[in-house]
């Protein structure tokens, strides 16, 4: 093995890696968040614990009617989703014509008072939740030795990822769904219903954080607390990323995952604060970040 | 039937005096002042109040009431010093229990000396409980941080674990406890091969940290953190095979009960109680279950307990209305009276306050050696009490004479 800047190749392959692993979740879910604020104008400050609503989702299947964490992959994200809808058509369907301000409030609230719930109900130690049987164990891979989940979560992530940009950037329903935004009024007029595309939207958006955190339950502790520790460093992402851009969120996700793993090589005590640093870069020299369209 | 006026008087009176006798049985309250909400719910909250009423339940008949009443502090000292003061001024309450969190602790502290009432802590880590914090009003009763980094430091390197990277939470608390434990590990003959600092709050992902650590070479890994961040690395640690042995400076039972012996199995770590110790724990587990169905008592619990009992024996061979009277002077008492429980077996007080007993190093058992349920830990060390704390004159504490 060879040498760069003083550490071992294998060591800088190995945190590359991890950095992609990591680089995926904040992937997943900065896509949702892009998704409800290109088309809701919504800044979901909620997102977070919805994602920890999936994670609890899927240990509840599991513990109570053991369904095993293939079902809730697809179960969670409907469940919540479901959760989602109500969320949208009670709470924040009032706030479209109010400034961005009252639906972050609003939304940070539910934050809290889902987390205060589920702090309350399961206690804030966490949950046990195994790694499915099928992805035990892992491959060396002669520089690290890779665990076999973390390589389902990067292709799992990555494909959905793919999917749901092509769904909205090269389908029939993504390009209305993108003209309800740039002039609801005109896609009214033309039969589509647009107040129930707004619905569904966010319902997609939650759905994706709820998919989100079944993938993170075997990795991460499953306690109330975990979506709130995602959830500041995801929302520096789309600001990278540019808001409300589908595939910018996606690749700075993935970059920024592997800028952090590097971090984690070079400067360990920095790499919860690289994110934040690259972010006031971009924001000094591109305001509407590395995607985002200017003036938007 | 004929009465007497004289025999109808004396009644009156006798009566009266009896009711009035009644009136003034005197009542001990106890306060469990803890987290019912946050991260410590489940290493003490209601089960540290079930503790406290298991304790007040053996003194029944005992010709004087006890009451328990409890309080959820949130982990906000200011949360914690409003209601201790309410409970001194208003209510009544003789005795602040349990209390976990450091910070509250120490805010609580300043309270029941500033009221000369009686606080027996159960739940605080921090050492200077009983060193340059201590005074005249506190007992410190189940852990602190120098005994679990003298135990599970010195202990585990008598057990072979002689060479030791650490994973530190990048603040305060880490910094010391990876300081505190290197200097146990170098005393027993260990060495340390290196830290890597974790930045705090804000690390979910330990993975790339426990790959440095697997690549120093060292054989035990320190885990000097807290909470999540200790249940995420000993969770990540399993999945990337990380073949060194798991030393955790500050895990309970009932982390281990969350995450699961296939997580957990062959961690190290320190306690001063295990339910299954022994026939005396066991008996007081039972009796602990029956009250909190399905949860096996923590170190924290059974010290809420093990505190409570001490001060109504001492109470009630003082007399419960001289022990109300003067909180320091019953803790002189206290101090005096060596303890006796089923939790912690025979012990004493020291003068700076520290409860005296030994510590355990345990570690977790495989999933295969586990006979049920909270059958978890299998004892590979002890400390005895005499040398399981920090020694009396060097903890700065004002109240020991040097």
């Amino acid at each position: 093995m060879f040498m760069i800047f003083g550490y071992s190749s294998a060591l800088l392959f190995g945190q590359l890696l991890l950095g992609l692993i990591n680089g995926a979740f904040y992937a997943l879910l900065s896509l949702g968040l892009a998704i409800i604020f290109g088309m809701l104008n919504i800044v979901n400050f909620a997102h977070g614990a919805l994602f920890m609503l999936g994670a609890f989702v899927a240990w509840a299947l599991l513990e109570f009617l053991g369904i095993p964490y293939w079902w809730s992959l697809l179960i969670a994200p409907i469940v919540v989703g479901a959760f989602g809808i109500i969320l949208e058509k009670v709470f924040i369907a009032r706030l479209y014509k109010l400034d961005h301000l009252y639906g972050l409030l609003l939304t940070f609230g539910l934050a809290l008072v889902i987390e205060g719930l589920a702090r309350n109900q399961f206690g804030s130690s966490g949950m046990p939740f195994a790694i499915p049987p099928e992805l035990q164990g892992g491959t060396d891979l002669g520089f690290m030795f890779m665990p076999n989940y973390r390589g389902w979560v990067v292709l799992a992530s990555a494909s959905v990822c793919l999917v749901v940009w092509l769904i909205i950037d090269k389908t029939s329903l993504g390009a209305n769904l993108r003209a309800a935004t740039e002039n609801p009024a005109l896609v009214q007029s033309f039969g589509i219903n647009v107040p129930r595309m707004i619905t569904l939207t966010y319902a997609a958006g939650v759905a994706l954080a709820a998919f989100a955190g079944v993938l993170a339950a075997p990795i991460y502790s499953v306690n109330p607390g975990m979506g709130s520790s995602f959830i500041i460093t995801v929302f520096a992402v789309v600001v990278i990323g540019g808001m409300g851009s589908i595939a910018g969120s996606i690749l700075t996700g993935f970059g920024l995952g592997i800028v952090e793993g590097l971090t984690k090589v070079f400067y360990p005590q920095g790499s919860a604060t690289v994110i934040f640093v690259v972010m006031v870069i971009v924001l000094l020299t591109r305001p509407a970040g590395l995607f985002g369209r200017g003036g938007h | 039937m004929h009465i007497s006026r004289r025999a109808l008087l004396g009644t009156v009176a006798a009566a009266g005096m009896s009711s009035r006798a009644g009136a003034q049985t005197p009542t001990i309250k106890f306060g469990v002042l803890t987290d019912m909400s946050g991260p410590y719910q489940n290493v003490a909250g209601p089960g540290a109040t079930i503790a406290a009423q298991m304790a007040m339940a053996e003194f029944k008949a005992a010709g004087f009431n006890v009451e328990v009443v409890s309080a959820d502090h949130q982990n906000k000292p200011d949360v914690g010093v409003a209601i201790v003061r309410q409970w001194f001024d208003r209510d009544g309450v003789d005795v602040i229990l349990e209390v976990a969190n450091s910070a509250v602790t120490l805010a609580v502290q300043g309270v029941a000396k500033e009221k000369n009432k009686v606080f027996l802590a159960s739940g605080a880590a921090s050492s200077d409980v009983t060193g340059a914090a201590c005074n005249a009003n506190t007992i410190h009763w189940v852990y602190d941080t120098f005994m679990l980094a003298k135990s599970t430091g010195g202990a585990m390197v008598k057990a072979g674990g002689d060479s030791w990277f650490f994973l530190t939470a990048d603040y305060a608390f880490g910094h010391a406890l990876e300081r505190d434990v290197g200097n146990f590990v170098k005393d027993a003959g260990g060495k340390v091969m290196g830290a890597v600092r974790t930045p705090f709050p804000g690390t979910t992902d330990f993975s790339a940290f426990l790959l440095q650590a697997q690549a120093s070479g060292a054989k035990v890994l320190g885990l000097a953190n807290a909470g999540t961040d200790t249940i995420n690395s000993i969770k990540q640690a399993r999945e990337f095979g990380i073949k060194m042995r798991l030393a955790g400076l500050l895990v309970f039972l009932s982390d281990v009960h969350s995450l699961g012996l296939e997580i957990c199995q062959g961690l190290a770590l320190t306690e001063s109680f295990y339910w299954d110790l022994n026939p005396a724990t066991r008996a007081f587990s039972d009796r602990f279950i029956a009250k909190a169905p399905g949860k096996r008592p923590t170190m924290v619990q059974a010290g809420t307990y093990s505190s409570a009992l001490h001060y109504l024996k001492v109470a009630s061979a003082m007399g419960p209305a001289q022990a109300k009277l003067d909180g320091a002077a019953t803790v002189a008492r206290l101090k005096a009276t060596p303890t006796d429980d089923e939790c912690f077996g025979k012990g004493s007080i020291r003068i700076d306050g520290r409860k005296i007993h030994p510590s355990y190093l345990f570690e977790v058992k495989k999933p295969s050696e586990t006979k049920g349920a909270w059958d978890y830990y299998k004892l590979i060390g002890t400390t005895p009490a005499e040398d399981a704390f920090r020694p009396l004159n060097a903890g700065n504490c004002p109240l020991v004479k040097v």
